[in-house]
């Protein structure tokens, strides 16, 4: 034992700071809370119960004739095996949208964070700029990219990575590049803004310590920056997953998600009951990959 | 490892590291023997954190060489070396337990298995029990302890200390300080600390190399370096000093001669750095004495008469101001023995100093530091 055990610890008892005087202030913080509260309560919490009655209404009503509660569970096992390739479909594209985000968007980021200089800003305005364009002008413009008679497809063609009646409008591969594309910056942010944090004495210190360059990015720079990255990827996933714009711009009803078919469902077939139940179906499947995830991937963060 | 001798030499030739138009290091060349305790002592910006990054892979030079048994490292990564580092502010790893964090090091070598010889480190750290703690749930001192073992367990030829007790309080600095030299004399490692700390760099190193824009000013024993400074600037930087400004009047036998402001002062010839031109006489404050008038001044002393402008009582000693001019002010420790008598401002007072323990340091010309006591009166005289 060494004469470091009998250092005197620094970390003491730590003297408490004055009691607020008790009521003058114990209501603030409701009252900060309460236009919030009051907001998500009128316009979230109680559509969101009046879409979980409306799940529940006898299926064979109409808009017209009106809908009685029938207490219908029977709707969900339906509306489940009326367009489970949709719902496969749509956490496959958002999937795949995400692994490609994750691959253009972390290096992204890195660089934005650790090796941009004085560049950084205007990186980030670009990274941001899309934004500033409506959502539906920007899939229209992929429409136009990726349309049969453009350079891009051509080019492919050209080199034969497409036969020659090859298209990439209208398949699976445009769905999954516009959503790629419409959710990049929901990833590269939170991802920059964990990564700027990053100490980067902990990287040379990594060095330092026999770690060669993907060592360290492994054992320091990936682990620090997992709060980012989970947040990242699910700020991108969320909305992917329930994206129909996408599908309905850049595919077909062969490329159609679930965010399509409740689109239908509510605004042209008028099934309410069967909106409502896939739209539950579809929040609830999300929720389970969320804390699927969360628990594997946030353990240990802090 | 290099198998020539000296076998762990670490030697730095002509080492520079330009930032575009700023030279932190400039052509620094110095020979640090394998298992001594060295400092680099000086002012935030003066070029040892840079030096310590060359030697560490974390800066390339711009030119010269890092030389570790003979073979020159200045190229290599950081991670080829074995040379490892205590960081400023320790740099631990916040996602890992203090395990994991001594552990690093071994687990990026493929060394296994790690569990003995962290839990051996950290017994002798004084960590047992702290395996599983997060770095934010440590005290400094325990931080410290910490990057220590981090460092340590890997054997590194050198070890790198960039000012490691900056964070710590006074009294837990002190004990690090004595920790350190026991574990640097106990394991046999080069220690190369960097400070900007004198009284750390005097406590811990064996040899002191004192930094000032990029070069050494001067290198040697702390001792030696305190008593015969090489330089104005190490002067006041290592310690306080008084200076006065003078011009060499010429010598006789074995001393040289000054003159200050008309007042002729000696120095033997073993203490002057110049021996001509202009000079600055320089004094230790408490190699300074008061007495209360010039016959008490022991015969071979040197004295000048003043007033005590003020008196600071600072426990171990009282530290005076005398001003024994217009502008000048001596600055003098007088040990607090209970054998003198008090001086309070405005007491007339005459200090005195044995030549064997004044120095002389050239000037330039034009050289007046704004800092150093200038005579421009003439209150004092050899007495021999």
């Amino acid at each position: 034992m060494s004469a470091f055990a009998q250092l005197p610890g620094v970390a003491g008892q730590s003297t408490s700071p004055p009691a607020a005087r008790p009521g003058r202030y114990r209501l603030l913080p409701y009252l900060l809370l309460l236009p919030g509260v009051a907001w998500l309560f009128l316009f979230f919490a109680l559509p969101l119960a009046q879409l979980a009655a409306a799940s529940l209404y006898d299926p064979n009503g109409s808009l017209s004739t009106g809908y009685t509660m029938t207490w219908a569970f029977g709707n969900y096992p339906a509306a489940l095996q009326a367009y489970w390739p949709q719902f496969g479909r749509s956490f496959r594209y958002a999937g795949t949208a995400l692994v490609l985000a994750l691959l253009m968007g972390y290096p992204l980021a890195y660089v934005i964070a650790c090796k941009a200089g004085r560049w950084r800003n205007l990186l980030l305005v670009c990274v941001v700029a899309p934004m500033f364009t409506s959502f539906l002008v920007r899939t229209l413009a992929w429409k136009t990219i990726l349309s049969d008679h453009g350079w891009l497809v051509g080019l492919l063609r050209d080199v034969h990575l497409l036969g020659p009646d090859g298209r990439l409008l209208a398949t699976p591969v445009a769905v999954v590049l516009g959503l790629t594309y419409n959710f990049l910056p929901f990833l590269v942010l939170p991802l920059y803004a964990s990564l700027e944090r990053l100490d980067h004495r902990l990287v040379e210190a990594s060095r330092d310590l026999y770690a060669s360059r993907w060592q360290t990015f492994r054992r320091v720079t990936l682990p620090l920056s997992r709060p980012g990255l989970i947040a990242g990827t699910l700020l991108f996933f969320i909305p992917a997953t329930g994206d129909y714009i996408n599908a309905e711009l850049l595919g077909t009803p062969n490329e159609y998600m679930i965010g399509n078919v409740i689109d239908s469902a509510f605004l042209v077939r008028l099934d309410y009951p069967q909106g409502a139940a896939l739209s539950f179906l579809l929040i609830s499947a999300i929720l389970a990959v969320v804390f699927g995830y969360l628990r594997r991937a946030g353990e240990d963060v802090r | 490892m290099a198998r020539d001798v000296p076998a762990g030499d670490l030697c730095l030739a002509d080492l520079t590291k330009t930032f575009g138009a700023f030279t932190a290091v400039d052509g620094l060349s110095l020979t640090i023997g394998q298992g001594s305790f060295f400092a680099l002592l000086g002012a935030s910006g003066c070029g040892k954190t840079t030096t310590l990054r060359m030697i560490a892979g974390l800066e390339e030079p711009t030119s010269g060489q890092v030389l570790l048994g003979g073979r020159d490292i200045a190229r290599l990564r950081p991670h080829k070396r074995p040379v490892n580092t205590v960081f400023q502010s320790y740099a631990l790893f916040p996602h890992l337990d203090v395990f994991e964090n001594v552990a690093f090091g071994l687990r990026r070598r493929g060394i296994r298995p790690v569990d003995g010889q962290v839990r051996q480190m950290l017994t002798l750290m004084g960590l047992d029990g702290y395996e599983r703690r997060r770095p934010a749930q440590l005290s400094g001192g325990e931080q410290q302890r910490v990057a220590l073992a981090r460092a340590l367990i890997n054997h590194p030829q050198v070890l790198l200390l960039d000012e490691p007790l900056g964070a710590l309080d006074l009294k837990l600095r002190r004990r690090m300080q004595i920790e350190l030299k026991r574990i640097q004399t106990g394991a046999g490692i080069t220690f190369l600390h960097v400070t900007h700390d004198q009284e750390e760099a005097m406590t811990m190193a064996d040899t002191v190399a004192v930094m000032n824009a990029g070069r050494v000013e001067q290198l040697g024993a702390p001792a030696e370096i305190y008593e015969f400074p090489a330089t104005a600037f190490v002067a006041n930087f290592l310690g306080q000093s008084n200076l006065i400004a003078g011009v060499v009047a010429g010598g006789n036998g074995g001393d040289v001669l000054i003159t200050a402001h008309g007042v002729r002062f000696s120095v033997p010839s073993a203490r002057a750095r110049a021996d001509r031109g202009p000079v600055y006489l320089g004094v230790r404050p408490e190699k300074l004495h008061l007495v209360d008038s010039v016959d008490q001044v022991p015969a071979g002393s040197q004295y000048l008469t003043g007033t005590i402008t003020d008196a600071s009582y600072v426990g171990v000693s009282t530290q005076y101001l005398l001003r024994a001019g217009c502008d000048t002010e001596l600055s003098v420790f007088v040990a607090n023995s209970g054998t003198q008598r008090r001086y309070g401002p405005g007491d007339r007072a005459v200090a005195y100093w044995n030549p064997q323990h004044a120095f002389l340091l050239g000037r330039r010309a034009d050289e007046d530091e704004p800092s150093t006591p200038v005579l421009d009166e003439p209150v004092g005289a050899a007495r021999d």
